[in-house]
């Protein structure tokens, strides 16, 4: 999906046990909340998987100190790729709590 | 939000639970027995799928926000089209919704189990749950699983059904039916989860327009909609409460004894290895009575020998050489299990139970009398069979034993002869016990006082004549008592006036040395012991 209107951002990851099951259902939630088409990567070239589904996200089990690469296309793409970006750099909100969860 | 409503039902198991109301789905309502057609399996899996994640949703707005994010990520993979696509496409090509669905779930549950990562891992169980939650909603089982912490309502709630609910977060438990001497009160009474029962039809509705409740157990009480004057109160009498516990677990080490120093032996009832993990030996005199019905009642198939006796053994290992007395299979009655017990029985209360079962099916009963024959070898094994009637029944179950003994012996593998006793809990045997081989006697008094009143130990309409202190009773118990001591064997009791501090005097008084209660009940009853003069050895 080379499309004309695509917004990508690399945004490194520092939430402490990686792309796990809460931050994955901020991201998703967050993702799905516009109409662009948005894509999340753990290696630069890929493969791309949506970052509105929690089962490819939970899948892609992206490690954390890592850059997680966001693209998306669409009306509210630029929107969509700078909200999710903070999101992640935000720590998704909540730090380390979430390792007490595991 | 909704009035405060009160309602008044019976008390089944001591406690205060406060926390959101989740609705138990009746299983005869929903149990499906055929396959429909691909569009009405699509349907109905979509409203179970959306039924689950409803659920989920509804439980997360009463929790607290670290517990609810657990749920928020179950919700999120249910509302997700890549978890459920795949399982809707196996339903259009015909295959029944259920099967469709756990074979994708499980597939699912093996990726994230071979994850090298482990808090991967551990979402498994998050993902055995969706499973179970769906599996539920499409009526495959009895009922839904709720979180931990809710209050479940209902007409009534099956043993599996709770033993597979999460207690650890507290919750309780509120019916329209149900009895305070089900054994689903008696597991209640165990986990020391509160019940309240017998409330009526009214419960299932107003509960449906409530969300949160505050749950009496020992009052029977209800209140839908607390306002914040009662959530107050509340916390004030959990305090006071929690205090109470706290006195009755200072006497729970100690070693039981009347205020003029005759010697008790205090013992526990369990019907599931897990319970012993709470439960510290040191707390009790052994165990005097393993339940074995759900061990039989949990998987799709029976236990094989091998399983029976790896759990049999553990008891034996906890206990550290005091006494464990395991009962044999006690089937049939209140508690089915599929394949194994009649069906359709008129009176199942006084049809093929218990040891009539068991020698009914002796392919079955063999099978854990040699698990049994095989645990004792590690330590100091009693068990007693149930629902033994006459004389004969009793023979042919030792005879059985032996039988399967001496075929272990031959063998090689290490076993031994455990003390084989029974359960009084007909009045056949209550009157006349001389005529039984029993090494030693256990009064089952939920089923004998059943029995002796002719009152159904699950009904409400006759509640009020199912008298445990009826002199009838009283009397037998101490026939019993007496010829104990006559014969030189141990005559104690598991029903659960043993663990009700308010029939403590009249057990003692009737004779009974042995008590075997509830693990919830050890500390109470232990306190009423030491408040009590015999004024006789």
């Amino acid at each position: 999906m080379t499309n004309d209107n695509e917004v990508r951002v690399s945004v490194l990851m520092t939430h402490p046990v990686g792309l796990h099951a809460r931050p994955s259902v901020k991201l998703t939630k967050l993702a799905k909340s516009f109409a662009s088409r948005i894509e999340l990567a753990v290696e630069e070239d890929g493969p791309w998987i949506d970052a509105k589904s929690i089962v490819k996200v939970m899948a892609a089990k992206a490690p954390a100190n890592r850059l997680l690469h966001l693209r998306a296309s669409g009306a509210d793409a630029s929107e969509a790729v700078t909200a999710l970006a903070d999101l992640v750099r935000r720590d998704f909100d909540e730090g380390a709590s979430d390792v007490a969860h595991g | 939000m909704s009035r405060t409503v009160e309602l008044k039902g019976t008390a089944a198991s001591r406690g205060l639970a406060k926390g959101p109301l989740v609705a138990i789905a009746q299983g005869a309502e929903r149990h499906r027995t055929t396959q429909g057609d691909p569009s009405a399996e699509r349907r109905e899996l979509q409203n179970a799928v959306e039924q689950a994640a409803a659920d989920l949703s509804r439980l997360v707005d009463a929790l607290e926000e670290d517990a609810a994010a657990v749920l928020e990520f179950q919700i999120a993979m249910l509302q997700d089209e890549e978890l459920t696509g795949p399982v809707f496409e196996a339903v259009a090509a015909g295959e029944p919704a259920p099967a469709a669905w756990r074979k994708r779930m499980e597939a699912m549950m093996a990726e994230y189990a071979a994850s090298e990562d482990e808090y991967f891992r551990a979402r498994e169980a998050d993902i055995r749950d969706i499973r179970d939650r769906v599996l539920r909603a499409l009526g495959g089982g009895n009922g839904r699983v709720a979180a931990a912490g809710a209050i479940l309502v209902g007409d009534d709630i099956t043993p599996s059904h709770f033993l597979e609910t999460d207690w650890s977060a507290g919750g309780g438990i509120v019916l329209a039916r149900g009895s305070a001497a089900s054994h689903v009160a008696m597991l209640a009474r165990s986990r020391a989860v509160p019940m309240v029962v017998g409330l009526g039809d009214i419960a299932s509705a107003l509960a449906a327009e409530h969300s949160l409740a505050i749950l009496d157990g020992g009052a029977g009480t209800v209140l839908l909609s607390p306002d914040e004057t009662h959530k107050r109160q509340y916390g004030l009498r959990l305090r006071a409460e929690r205090q109470v516990r706290q006195r009755e677990a200072e006497s729970l080490l100690a070693p039981a004894r009347t205020a003029d120093g005759v010697a008790i032996a205090v013992q526990v009832n369990i019907a599931d290895v897990a319970e012993l993990a709470q439960l510290d030996a040191a707390a009790c005199d052994g165990i005097g009575l393993v339940r074995t019905e759900f061990l039989f009642g949990a998987g799709p198939e029976l236990p094989d020998e091998e399983a029976q006796y790896v759990v049999y053994r553990r008891y034996l290992e906890w206990a550290g050489g005091k006494p464990v007395t395991i009962r044999t299979l006690d089937a049939g009655g209140d508690k089915p299990i599929a394949g194994l017990t009649p069906q359709g029985e008129a009176n199942s209360f006084l049809g093929l139970r218990g040891l009539r079962l068991s020698l009914a099916r002796p392919e079955v009963f063999r099978v854990q009398l040699r698990a049994l024959a095989r645990a004792c070898a590690h330590g100091p094994l009693k068990v007693m069979f149930p629902m033994v009637t006459h004389p004969f029944e009793m023979d042919q179950a030792v005879a059985t034993f032996d039988e399967e003994l001496r075929a272990l012996q031959e063998a090689g593998v290490a076993c031994a002869r455990p003390a084989l006793g029974m359960m009084v809990e007909v009045p056949a045997a209550a009157i006349a016990p001389e005529g039984f081989r029993a090494d030693f006697l256990s009064i089952g008094s939920n089923d004998l006082v059943q029995y002796v009143t002719a009152t159904a130990r699950d009904g409400t309409t006759t509640s009020h004549l199912y008298d445990p202190a009826a002199p009838a009773v009283v009397r037998l118990i101490e026939g019993l008592a007496r010829h104990g001591r006559a014969r030189g064997i141990e005559v104690s009791i598991c029903g659960d006036i043993a663990g009700d501090p308010e029939y403590t005097s009249m057990l003692l008084g009737a004779g009974l040395r042995t008590l075997s209660v509830a693990p919830a009940d050890l500390g109470r009853v232990k306190a009423a012991i030491a408040a009590l003069t015999l004024g006789r050895g």
